[in-house]
């Protein structure tokens, strides 16, 4: 049986064929596939900010990309994935609303995607699809049959990376 | 505890409800008088959540609504989010440019800027009230307008508030007109520190 596995804002969650995971109305947020092909097991991040670091409060390590990534990764390999087979694609960090003087404020999808990229590439993940910016929301839905990652939006419609 | 609004007393979070009604109760007069029909106002609910439940205050994370958002400039900068579950932001539209009910369907430039004028007068009347009790010079920035999913659109208020913790403190009152025709949500954010001074200028900090 087929299951949706709902994914909520500063959550992540792992699953393996035939589920899917989805979350629903990412906007300046960034929201994280990583799958591996062979096991079809995946997993979903639902981030709100990139770096735990910089936050004065980081109780909830799925808020973040750089604590919630290790996590994510670590349920996947208990579950049977395996690291090197593991790709990334990732979708989100719209910009909602434009400012004549955007403000460090208001960018921080951008700073968001920017980071994310950057740690994948350090957790030596290779980053294979992404769809990020402009200034629209977007559901995310991973398959974890195919590894599809659908990315639905209100202005632009549908599309699949 | 870093998440300073999990410490906030029972006196406290009173003088909060009571600026949220105050304040509420100039933006429905406002919002009366634009379009010269009575405005029903609740009593403001003030609550404690956990960020990723925002979202479900308006329908979901994939609710399509309209959001007016503005900056509030002074010595306690926040932000101010007036949302709309889209049939009402429609039915507001018609209303302010003399349309029958249920002609608008998608808006244009001049609909959009009559919305961003709405979340322009709201959010003045609201920080009027605001600045009458603290004597804190508090201003408003020019609104921006997006309709979108309610989640995307709160993210941009929920990233702010997730610097500084892991809850939303959500002082939300609904408006509704006699016909029940228009619904909204207003959403009063402090930035990190604002919320000290804010107390502090009230004389209720601890």
């Amino acid at each position: 049986m087929s299951e949706l596995i709902k994914v909520g804002m500063a959550d992540y969650k792992v699953g393996r064929n035939p589920s899917s995971l989805i979350s629903y109305g990412l906007g300046s947020c960034v929201g994280i596939a990583l799958y591996d092909p062979v096991s079809k097991i995946g997993g979903l991040a639902h981030i709100m900010l990139p770096d735990s670091t910089q936050a004065r409060s980081a109780e909830n390590p799925a808020k973040f990309a750089n604590t919630a990534l290790p996590l994510m990764l670590d349920e996947m390999i208990k579950l049977g994935a395996v690291k090197s087979r593991i790709t990334a694609k990732i979708a989100g960090g719209a910009q909602m609303f434009t400012f004549a003087n955007a403000t460090d404020v208001m960018r921080v999808g951008e700073r968001n995607s920017e980071a994310v990229r950057m740690l994948l590439k350090k957790m030596d993940i290779k980053l294979v699809a992404d769809d990020t910016g402009g200034n629209y929301g977007r559901t995310v839905e991973l398959q974890l049959d195919t590894g599809i990652y659908r990315v639905r939006t209100i202005a632009k419609g549908e599309k699949e990376l | 505890m870093s998440d300073e609004i999990l410490n906030l007393s029972n006196l406290q979070l009173d003088a909060l409800r009571e600026i949220g009604n105050v304040g509420a109760g100039n933006s429905a007069t406002a919002l009366s008088q634009i379009i010269n029909r009575k405005i029903d106002m609740t009593v403001p609910k003030i609550a404690i959540m956990p960020l990723g439940e925002v979202p479900d205050v308006v329908g979901g994370p994939d609710a399509m609504v309209a959001g007016v958002y503005l900056r509030v400039y002074g010595p306690a900068p926040s932000s101010i989010l007036f949302l709309l579950p889209r049939d009402s932001a429609f039915y507001l539209v018609d209303m302010l440019m003399g349309r029958e009910q249920g002609h608008t369907t998608s808006l244009n430039s001049m609909d959009e800027s009559a919305l961003m004028e709405i979340g322009n007068i709201l959010a003045g009347a609201y920080l009027n009230a605001l600045s009458h009790f603290t004597k804190l010079t508090l201003l408003p920035s020019i609104p921006a307008l997006a309709m979108d999913m309610a989640g995307a659109i709160l993210s941009v208020i929920l990233i702010q508030l997730g610097q500084m913790g892991d809850h939303a403190l959500v002082i939300e009152t609904e408006f509704t007109t006699e016909s029940d025709g228009v619904k909204g949500h207003f959403f009063l954010i402090p930035d990190p520190g604002s919320l000290n001074t804010i107390l502090a200028a009230i004389g209720v900090k601890e």
